[in-house]
């Protein structure tokens, strides 16, 4: 997996950050476009293009999320339906906000607890490189998006 | 100034010089080995034609701009990348002269001249050339320009084409908050947030960067490219304006001259406010005179409004840098508007700590794009900037609605691919529209360029595969590159840049400007040709009334008439080598003329001596 190459990381989903943050200054040292101003036109497309990667890769790993939805994506778990018992949740609260509660206070509550129960459920799967463990993620990472949408207001 | 580590050791190539395109004012700077610094004076970013056809810029076309507006421009960067519809607000304000064929790019009448915002940076961008050639003493052919953080893709371009044009490669466009960062900070300290409050002449800026060992990461930037200093100058107009027309029954807004004038006093207005509690705007036309004392009071009222302007940016750049205000360190002000004690109120109670100004923050962003000239040439080692895009950048979908790409403070360079697919069976082109903004609709973000995928194989409806590949450069400019991922060929990328020149337009600018280089040269030699050869027919005909004349025969006063003839004639020949010819014929056919007269002088030198 590229993103995690670039760095000369095995692909992990729990990873640390100060680590990363390490890597990619020390990376960014060699490979930023200021170090081959005096190049030939190739190799300076070529650094733009090493150089563009680092970032994009430093930018989607220092986020769990990105992070996770990367390695799915890699595997091939993409299924993006959302899960049943979520939708009859969905509906207790749509059910809430019409009685006139305000129901943001316990949608951030339900994104903390999502949000809390992701590293238990990364080092899982860096463990066992098990499928099953990558497919609980998705349906997690799903159900976060889901509740996103609602705190953003687009459902 | 700061620690840098220097190595001169391996810089044995042509120096880089740092710019500073301002609104008002211009500078540029060169990193040495006590570190950035000014060279020359700071030059005005005005820029006149006289009516020769000549550019001239700096104070000499302040003058101008006072006697004959018409002939000259400033503020020329508020222009920059930009459409005709974007500027309606600033020809309220502003005297520019909209050409007629300005639909794509703006273009300005000056004098004679009808000239594209490039040209006239590109004027500025000139006389900083030859300013640091002058202090250097070597041609100057490469430079890093700074721009304000928020400018777009095409205000980016626009700022490189002006190089282009003034004969300058452009290695780099640093942001102006970044490059005073680098100015600043490098000394301060290894680790640390800091916020640099960036308030010009016409742009507003704020970044965050963080600290790291000689790395400086920007973590969030925001801004108003419409927000600076013209603005309370402006307000202030506005007032004396309405005061004018009610002392004096008559509105003057349309008098050029005049509103110049004013525009002059009430900058003064606003520069004695920083050290007195009142000043006076005046104006004086013949005998008219109009005089107003401003306190320091009203003149704290009126701008606040525009100072809550800069508040919010800042606010939200903190939110987009994930920081807090107890977070950050250090508070770097830039911008000759941070000179006004309410701003720097306004910056402490905001971020809760003392603003920095110690350097002259007229200077600091030239000094920061010498550092940075310093980074690419690799005399400065160990320090290295890394900025963020200020806008995302997208595309259109079905319905005009933008998908992101690349968002807004995502480090650069940076990239993102996109697959695309043809609708109809055997469709040959696809065209992808490129926007840049925070909107989700089409019509509320900046349309950036449209690019066409061309002679893709004709396949059927849906089947094709083109994956396109857009990558923002260290400069924040865009590029696009796409292949057919079923055939592994790149495909032809046509781009139409919805504001600005191609990359044509500039082309025949930079051959345009070489070539009247080479007529200026030209009319200079004819010039000097000429002023010569009046200076040898003045003194040929007055020799013709002396006793010197007289000792000639026929045949010798026969050739020298003819050789004066003969040069009236090459005179207006336009061509230096014809008029130097002549020129010289003369001189030898008054050769005898000349002995005559020394001779005659020399007599009469002694005749003198006799009679005394």
């Amino acid at each position: 997996m590229e993103y995690f190459e670039v760095f000369g990381l095995e692909p992990r989903l729990s990873i640390d950050l100060t680590d990363l943050e390490r890597r990619f200054y020390s990376r960014s040292r060699e490979l930023h476009p200021d170090r081959f101003v005096r190049v030939s036109r190739e190799q300076q497309q070529q650094a733009l293009a090493q150089s563009s990667l680092l970032n994009d890769a430093y930018r989607a790993l220092k986020d769990p999320v990105t992070r996770a939805e990367y390695i799915l994506k890699h595997h091939g778990v993409d299924s993006k339906t959302v899960p049943p018992d979520l939708l009859e949740e969905m509906f207790e609260l749509n059910m809430a906000r019409e009685e006139g509660e305000d129901v943001s206070e316990q949608l951030r509550k339900m994104l903390t607890e999502i949000d809390a129960s992701l590293p238990s459920k990364f080092s899982a799967w860096d463990e066992s490189q098990d499928r099953k463990d990558l497919e609980e993620i998705r349906a997690t990472l799903n159900r976060r998006r889901y509740v996103e949408n609602i705190v953003h207001g687009h459902v | 100034m700061g620690t840098f580590e220097i190595d001169f050791g391996n810089s044995g190539s042509s120096k880089i010089i740092g710019i500073d395109l301002g609104t008002t004012n211009s500078l540029v700077a060169f990193m040495d080995l006590t570190g950035p610094r000014i060279l020359g004076d700071i030059v005005q970013s005005i820029v006149a034609v006289t009516p020769d056809g000549e550019f001239i810029t700096g104070e000499a076309a302040r003058e101008v701009l006072l006697k004959s507006p018409e002939r000259a421009i400033y503020s020329a960067k508020r222009l920059m990348g930009r459409g005709s519809s974007d500027i309606q607000e600033d020809l309220k304000l502003f005297p520019f002269r909209i050409a007629e064929n300005s639909e794509s790019v703006l273009r300005l009448e000056v004098g004679e001249k009808t000239l594209t915002p490039p040209e006239v940076g590109a004027q500025v961008l000139k006389a900083l050339k030859e300013q640091a050639e002058g202090e250097l003493g070597e041609e100057i052919t490469q430079a890093v320009i700074t721009v304000p953080a928020y400018f777009n893709d095409a205000q980016r371009q626009a700022t490189k084409d002006a190089g282009r044009i003034a004969g300058l490669d452009v290695l780099r466009l640093v942001n102006e908050p970044t490059a005073a960062a680098l100015a600043y900070g490098l000394d301060k300290r290894n680790q640390g947030i800091i916020a640099v409050y960036d308030f010009g002449g016409g742009t507003f800026d704020i970044s965050i960067l963080k600290l790291h060992d000689g790395i400086f990461e920007v973590l969030a930037t925001q801004g108003d490219t419409h927000l600076g200093g013209d603005d309370i100058d402006n307000l202030l107009i506005r007032i004396a304006l309405e005061d004018i027309a009610s002392e004096w029954g008559e509105d003057i807004s349309g008098n050029q001259e005049a509103v110049q004038l004013l525009r002059r006093s009430v900058i003064k207005v606003k520069e004695t406010l920083s050290f007195y509690p009142a000043a006076n705007i005046d104006l004086r036309i013949g005998d008219k005179k109009y005089q107003r004392e401003v306190s320091i009071d009203l003149f704290e009222n009126l701008i606040t409004p525009i100072i809550e302007r800069t508040l919010e940016p800042c606010r939200a750049c903190l939110k987009d840098a994930g920081v807090t205000v107890d977070q950050i360190d250090e508070v770097v002000m830039v911008g000759g508007s941070t000179r006004i004690p309410l701003v720097r109120q306004a910056v402490r109670n905001l971020f809760k700590a003392e603003p920095h100004v110690e350097l002259n923050p007229d200077e600091v962003v030239a000094l920061g794009a010498a550092v940075q000239a310093g980074i690419l040439s690799g005399d400065v080692k160990d320090t290295l900037l890394l900025d963020v895009t200020p806008l995302s950048l997208g595309i259109e979908t079905m319905g005009g609605v933008v998908s992101k790409l690349i968002h807004r403070n995502s480090t650069i360079p940076a990239s993102a691919t996109e697959q695309f697919t043809t609708s109809v069976d055997g469709q040959r082109n696809v065209l992808i529209h490129v926007l840049q903004g925070e909107r989700e609709l089409v019509k509320d973000c900046r349309s950036l360029a449209r690019f066409e995928l061309k002679d893709l194989d004709p396949v059927p409806a849906g089947l094709a595969r083109i994956e396109v590949k857009f990558t923002i450069d260290a400069n924040g400019i865009l590029s696009v590159a796409a292949k057919d991922i079923r055939s592994g060929k790149e495909t032809s990328v046509e781009v139409k840049p919805s504001y600005g020149l191609t990359d044509e337009q500039v082309e025949a600018m930079i051959t345009e400007s070489i070539t009247h280089a080479e007529d200026d040269f030209k009319a200079r030699q004819v010039r000097e040709a000429q002023v010569e050869a009046d200076s040898i027919l003045r003194s040929t005909e007055k020799a013709k009334s002396s006793e010197a004349w007289q000792e000639l025969s026929t045949e010798e006063q026969s050739t020298i008439e003819q050789a004066i003839l003969d040069l009236k004639t090459a005179y207006h020949s336009n061509d230096h080598h014809v008029i130097n010819a002549n020129l010289e014929k003369l001189n030898q056919a008054t050769l005898k003329l000349a002995e005559n007269m020394m001779n005659s002088a020399v007599r009469g030198a002694l005749k003198g001596t006799k009679v005394e």
